[in-house]
């Protein structure tokens, strides 16, 4: 009786399945995880192409379906898609801003099976939310909120933190009370894509995550039990990689809009590879053969320090696209660990965060006129 | 961490409300699934928790497992079990609503 159950990771099935189903998104936050050149690509699977994925995915035992975007109320088959994925047995996970929902549409969702809903809000008042996601958004949120908990979802209230809102964490998880949110997830800004654009505008400063943990702790130990507080830490200060999405190809598998399958939502920036289209080709032969999926699988790979090094297996060399956009290779160490020969570039965007004001070019905001102008 | 609440024998027990346990394929293993989250449940973890249907208190559950692993005396265990389940929300009680 000793062993409940284990923490789900390696089995080498694609158990989280991620559905982008659009770019497409009436919000323009700073630290979006949608490629910069989001505009490049504008074509959108089908209704049909989706229940396929779905299926697909299912009979190789994805059993977590994220349903994100941009924002997937954009996509009016939503509620299709929602049940054919409760039908197949998923876990459905609505990923939103929010924009877009109303209560007609979040009962039929609630009708068609969803599970959950996880809501994301910029920061806890009106003026830095809306300032953040670039976009008047605020009072909408908190109806959308207090709804959700109505129609008796569970809910995922979820914050990107960063240098202009983490300041403000006891009052963001007080208006998580407020709204009855039964997880708080806490994300560190991961900086990719639009954030790393954007760092110099969003990485805190040491004593800015020093005293914002301090306090997702203290709560955390209150509120033991019954609401859940989810504190993904800021990995550029720390020694150690994270252990990327439990591995290239070992349990996560993400669709884009387009049908371009991908083992992480950020890797379609990583040169050298071509990642396979869900229209021309099967999700298993995409999970199991395709080269991409296999480019970063096991240890093959691996140059020294990860090579030898005994936390191989802990944090499987960091993150490929992390690794790739600080240091220009895919396959080297994550600059994060410090044994990485790189990691002065991560020193060096954390000494420059220590200044009181922002170093670094203006913020550039997530839409279609700055992928383009992003876009070589 | 406190001790967890401590559940009455007259206790009726049923899965949380924001949790699914589903059999799964694949995984030839019964899992709970919850909002983005996944936990594999071991063969005795499956036996209690398949138990916690609505329909039966602690004590019933403890009995019914007895019967079918007659040579452990399992009784402290299953409750253990199910303390830390009703702690993680796994479980809940009917009496809580």
């Amino acid at each position: 009786m000793q062993t409940a159950g284990s923490a789900v990771n390696g089995t080498g099935k694609p158990l989280w399945l991620l559905a982008e189903l659009t770019y497409r998104c009436p919000l323009q936050c700073l630290y979006c995880s949608n490629p910069v050149d989001f505009a490049r690509y504008r074509e959108e699977l089908s209704t049909t192409d989706w229940l396929r994925v779905l299926q697909e995915g299912r009979a190789l035992g994805a059993a977590q379906l994220g349903l994100s975007g941009g924002e997937p109320l954009l996509r009016k088959d939503l509620e299709v898609l929602v049940a054919e994925a409760r039908r197949l047995g998923y876990y459905s996970n609505l990923i939103t801003s929010g924009i877009g929902m109303d209560e007609a549409r979040l009962a039929a969702l609630k009708e068609a099976g969803l599970d959950h809903v996880q809501i994301s809000f910029q920061a806890s008042t009106e003026e830095l939310n809306d300032y953040i996601g670039g976009a008047k958004t605020f009072q909408r949120k908190l109806a959308m909120a207090r709804l959700i908990k109505q129609y008796d979802y569970p809910m995922v209230l979820n914050v990107v933190l960063h240098r202009q809102n983490i300041d403000a964490v006891q009052h963001i998880l007080d208006m998580a009370e407020e709204l009855e949110a039964d997880y708080v997830e806490l994300a560190n800004t991961q900086y990719y894509g639009w954030a790393l654009h954007n760092r110099a505008q969003l990485l805190p400063t040491r004593a800015q995550v020093e005293r914002a943990e301090a306090i997702a702790h203290a709560y955390q130990e209150r509120l033991k039990g019954r609401r859940r507080i989810l504190y993904v830490v800021p990995d550029y200060y720390e020694n150690r990689p994270k252990p990327c999405l439990a591995g290239w190809g070992a349990v996560f598998l993400a669709i884009a809009p387009d049908g371009t399958a991908l083992p992480c939502h950020a890797a379609r920036q990583l040169p050298g590879l071509t990642f396979p289209n869900v229209c021309q080709a099967s999700l298993g032969w995409i999970w199991y053969e395709s080269p991409a999926f296999n480019a970063f699988r096991g240890e093959a790979w691996m140059r020294e320090p990860c090579r030898s090094c005994p936390e191989r297996q802990k944090d499987f060399g960091g993150c490929r696209c992390q690794a790739y956009l600080l240091t220009g290779d895919a396959a080297n160490t994550d600059p994060v660990c410090d044994l990485s020969p790189l990691h002065h570039v991560v020193l060096q965007a954390v000494a420059d965060a220590q200044e009181s004001q922002p170093t670094g070019p203006l913020p550039m905001f997530r839409n279609v006129k700055n992928s383009k102008g992003l876009t070589v | 961490m406190s001790e967890p609440e401590a559940l009455q024998p007259d206790d009726v027990l049923a899965i949380g409300r924001y949790f699914r346990l589903q059999w799964e394929e694949a995984q030839q293993a019964y899992v709970l699934l919850y909002p983005e989250g996944m936990v594999e449940l071991s063969d005795t973890a499956a036996a209690i928790l398949t138990r916690c249907s609505g329909n039966a208190s602690l004590a019933q559950i403890i009995a019914d497992l007895q019967q079918q692993f007659p040579e452990d005396d399992i009784a402290a265990d299953v409750r253990e079990f199910l303390e830390e389940a009703y702690a993680n929300g796994w479980v809940s009680r009917k009496r809580d609503g």
